[in-house]
């Protein structure tokens, strides 16, 4: 790792000298493209005018209130204007006749790669995962492919809105929060660098009769807890960056530019908190680390897999760690766990009052299967409304764009699926289908080779 | 020393723990031997409909009566299962589970002499949690890592009994065929790897394999055929043939006496399979897997062949890529008789949710849905004769379900096989504290104490099959294991 060592420096007056001399090099500006959080659905980012929708006579799950029966939903610049029992469409709206169905937010899964990887036994169509241990500077909002087929396979299937994570090393990069609709990564946008990804340093993790008995050997918790070590620093550095960037912008006449650092630079949103930072992290041993590194670095930790977070409920709930549960119906970690000790995760996490959302945390193919995950935790104790907020409101909450998603709500986008019964069953059909306030026909690659083959005699 | 004497306090543990497991099983077992009443229960036969308000009579592991208000015969169980559906057992036509890893025996591009009856593992957790999704009949299949695998197993999930009664008898044996890229390994003869290349390499070849060893069959069979004949002339003095057990199951699948049950993907690969078993003179029983059997839905329909298939799992290869959920429903509507598998111990443990989501993908009806993975596959083993439908005369292989097993929200309350409670959930949440108790007494014993309080390092359980293991999978599934 090349990065300086920041935090050994006090940014006092008295140091500003040999700071100055330190950092002499002038540098461009370091503008990420998309180092604003905008909005990116928003009409002007589009090319179409967007038109005005009223949905009526439909039965309304809001999610984040109560259900309207037969009521009404105005859309108009790509977001919900109006909700209700009855509501003022403007002249000139189309007309959406939901008689006999239900509304519901589009749902939300925090886990996927989506567009990162087409076939993932063909190697050239991944792109999860870069090389190297240390890739803060990476973003996935630069490679999703706005043409995959897994896209409207998925948002056919009610699933508007995912975060595409990257993988590998130990900082993978930064996850891009996208909607399933647009022609480029630009359109798709949401919150293009959404949440770094970090896989918190273990030891080892491979399967085999030995391999574990080797794992766990006093050399390999060193060898860990170096890892973890080089962790903290490495953040600590970002911090320091952020305050020698600070210092800088305040008086550019006395102070010295900090010489461009791409990896810090990167982590400083993180390390000061102000976005999230996911953790993949499985088994109580590992949560718990997290949990406290998180703690020690002030950190905004969401814990992604959180497969024994049933175990460690009361110390999430007490730092409120949220948890992306991508392991509903993941085999059980061990093989004298209850055999349904995952399904029951999430109703165990939402009894102890744990934050938490359910996630398919498969890259892209399969992300559709989202509602039966959240059901099958229904199926298992969790009450079927909290497995619909599992898939729509809490991933939004988690991410914290709830402001603008994740229920049915005047101002909110207007993501919406529109449904012929229960969200969650399998024998449900989607009948409409909004993303963004546009209305997304129900086709894909699969309704397509459908169309062409089911009645070749 | 201490390292053994580790090894022989974690193997009680693990011991104690399977027993533990077990001895839901053993108790349920002598009551089960009685008769049970099942009163009043949604029952979808998946034969004839489903009926409201009805009473299924389990005597001697069979049903002997469905109607309404049964007598229940004196000291049997009366089960109220009132609000309750009743399903007949899962069947699972394509799995794994008790073979433990050993599913691909990958060294030759033949390995039709390769049993999986002799590597079956009845303690396998698998088996538990299976029966606990409600299945309870399951085809074991050879992996598809060669042209012509090793020969199939149909078992009942009979937990806590011994490996000897799993097998169903008198279910017709099979024989794993499998086409595409598993057979002539393209995603694992990768440069570098060291992976020594195995003949074929290519669809083209996989054909000249499979035509090659049915070649061999034919006149071995010949051979055979001559040597009885003259035997039964009265010639003297013949030597026999020598026996070879490489060929000895392709002379049955030639005879129609083995089930061809052949892994595929891409369409023209269908046709190609179709087309040798037409020439030498057998019928494919089932296409696996068939993700583009929709394609070519009218000529698996004429050749004759049944289909078993991912509900909507696709695209993690090239050759599934073109798959589609709508699969299942376009074949069941050609008029082939079509299953959904599994081909996974994590996707068998809820094959009633695969099944109802061919509902929305191609509109299939509650009971053509339930059929894909009871009658229908109790079909395709060739053992609708005792099982897969509700109906007086068959095993009592029976599940009840808190609520309509096509429902999202469902799951098996009891899961009976051959009349047999292997599966209570009321009493699987009833032994898990004093198992809990149990564990961390062992936990706490002194050999057992953590590696830096100078305990030795405690070895886990050799690796447990992974959850999808038929398929090149493997690979993939251990990349991603790795990287969590």
């Amino acid at each position: 790792m090349k990065t300086a060592r920041l935090s050994d420096f006090n940014f006092n007056a008295a140091t500003r000298l040999a700071v100055l001399l330190l950092f002499i090099i002038a540098l461009g500006c370091l503008s990420p493209a998309f180092a604003q959080d905008t909005d990116r659905t928003d009409a002007q980012m589009t090319n179409t005018p967007l038109p005005t929708y009223v949905i009526r006579n439909a039965h309304i799950v809001t999610v984040s209130g109560a259900d309207i029966d037969n009521g009404s939903i105005v859309i108009s610049q790509g977001r919900i204007s109006a909700v209700g029992a009855s509501v003022n469409a403007p002249a000139g709206a189309q007309e959406i006749d939901a008689r006999g169905l239900t509304v519901y937010p589009g749902m939300i899964d925090l886990g996927t790669s989506m567009g990162l990887q087409e076939v993932p036994a063909v190697v050239s169509t991944d792109d999860t995962t870069e090389l190297g241990d240390i890739n803060p500077n990476i973003s996935t909002i630069w490679s999703i492919n706005p043409s995959s087929s897994h896209i409207a396979v998925t948002r056919v299937g009610g699933v508007t809105s995912v975060l595409s994570l990257p993988s590998g090393g130990v900082i993978s990069g930064q996850a891009a929060f996208i909607n399933l609709e647009g022609s480029s990564p630009r359109e798709m946008s949401v919150v293009p660098e959404a949440a770094l990804v970090v896989n918190f340093p273990r030891i080892g993790g491979g399967g085999g009769f030995f391999a574990a008995q080797q794992a766990i050997t006093p050399d390999a918790l060193t060898a860990r807890d170096r890892r973890i070590e080089e962790l903290r620093r490495l953040l600590r550095d970002a911090e320091a960056y952020g305050r020698a960037e600070d210092a800088y912008r305040k008086d550019p006449k006395s102070v010295p530019r900090p010489a461009p650092d791409l990896k810090l630079a990167a982590l400083v949103p993180y390390v000061r908190g102000q976005r999230p930072v996911i953790f993949r992290a499985e088994r109580e041993r590992e949560i718990r680390a997290v949990v406290r590194f998180a703690d020690e670095m002030k950190l905004k930790a969401i814990i992604i897999g959180g497969s024994d977070a049933w175990k460690v409920t009361s110390l999430l709930k007490e730092r409120s760690v949220p948890v992306i549960l991508d392991s509903v119906l993941n085999l059980p970690l061990r093989e004298d766990d209850a055999y349904d000790a995952l399904y029951e995760n999430a109703s165990k996490l939402q009894a102890a009052g744990v934050r938490f959302c359910i996630s398919t945390g498969d890259a892209g193919a399969h992300v559709r299967d989202l509602p039966f995950q959240a059901g099958m935790a229904a199926a298992y104790g969790l009450p079927k409304d909290e497995a619909l907020k599992s898939v729509t409101l809490y991933p939004a909450q988690v991410l914290g764009v709830a402001d603008r998603m994740g229920s049915i709500e005047q101002g909110k986008l207007a993501n919406l699926v529109i449904a012929d019964g229960d969200l969650l069953e399998p024998r449900s059909n989607i009948k409409f289908l909004f993303i963004g306030g546009r209305q997304i026909p129900l086709t894909s690659r699969h309704t397509i080779l459908n169309d062409q083959f089911k009645d070749r005699k | 020393m201490k390292r053994l004497l580790t090894l022989a306090i974690l193997s009680a543990l693990a011991c104690a723990v399977a027993s533990a497991q077990a001895r839901g099983g053993s108790q349920a077992r002598t009551n089960a031997s009685g008769d049970t009443l099942i009163r009043n229960a949604t029952v979808m036969t998946a034969s004839h409909g489903t009926l409201p308000a009805t009473d299924i009579l389990i005597r001697g592991g069979k049903i002997t009566a469905i109607g309404q208000n049964l007598k229940a015969p004196e000291g049997a169980r009366v089960i109220d299962a009132t609000g309750k559906y009743v399903s007949p057992g899962i069947i699972d036509p394509h799995s794994h589970s008790m073979m433990d890893g050993s599913v691909n025996e990958c060294t030759k591009s033949v390995t039709s002499m390769a049993n999986t009856r002799d590597i079956l593992n009845p303690t396998s957790i698998s088996i538990y949690r299976e029966l606990a999704g409600g299945t309870t009949a399951a085809l074991l299949l050879h992996g598809s890592c060669n042209s012509i695998g090793g020969q199939s197993t149909t078992v009942k999930l009979k937990w806590g009994h011994p490996a000897a009664d799993y097998p169903v008898p008198g279910a017709t044996p099979g024989i794993k065929f499998a086409l595409g890229e598993n057979p002539k390994r393209s995603n694992f003869n990768i440069a570098g790897l060291g992976v020594a290349p195995r003949y074929p390499a290519t669809r083209e070849g996989v054909e000249e394999t499979i035509r090659d060893a049915l070649t061999r069959a034919r006149e071995y069979k010949a051979k055979w055929d001559d040597y009885r004949a003259a035997t039964a002339r009265g010639e003297k003095n013949l030597i026999p043939p020598r026996r070879d057990l490489e060929l000895e199951p392709l002379v049955e699948v030639i005879e129609g006496k083995r089930f061809v049950h052949s892994h595929c993907y891409v369409s023209d690969e269908i046709l190609m399979l179709m087309q040798v078993a037409d020439e030498f003179g057998f019928k494919v029983r089932t296409l696996q897997h068939v993700l583009e059997g929709y394609k070519v839905a009218s000529e698996i329909e004429r050749h004759g062949a049944m289909g078993s298939t991912f509900t909507d799992f696709w695209g993690y290869k090239m050759e599934a890529y073109d798959a589609i959920p709508y699969n299942a429903a376009i074949m069941t509507r050609h008029g082939i008789v079509t299953t959904v598998n599994s081909d996974s111990d994590e996707r068998a443990r809820r094959l009633n949710i695969e099944a109802a989501k061919t509902m929305r993908y191609g509109g299939l009806t509650e009971e053509e849905a339930l059929r894909l993975v009871t009658l229908n596959s109790a079909i395709q083993l060739g053992i609708d004769n005792r099982t897969g439908s509700i109906d007086t005369g068959k095993d009592a292989d029976i599940v009840v379900w808190n609520t309509n097993p096509l429902s999202v929200y469902s799951h098996p309350e009891l899961t009976f096989v051959d009349g047999e409670i292997l599966f209570d959930r009321q009493a699987d949440i009833a032994r898990r504290p004093a198992l809990e108790a149990e564990r961390k007494q062992l936990e706490q014993a002194e050999p057992n104490r953590a590696p830096l309080q100078g305990g030795t390092p405690p070895r886990t359980p050799p690796a447990i099959r992974r959850a999808y293991t038929d398929d090149d999978d493997d690979q993939q599934q251990e990349g991603e294991d790795n990287q969590r």
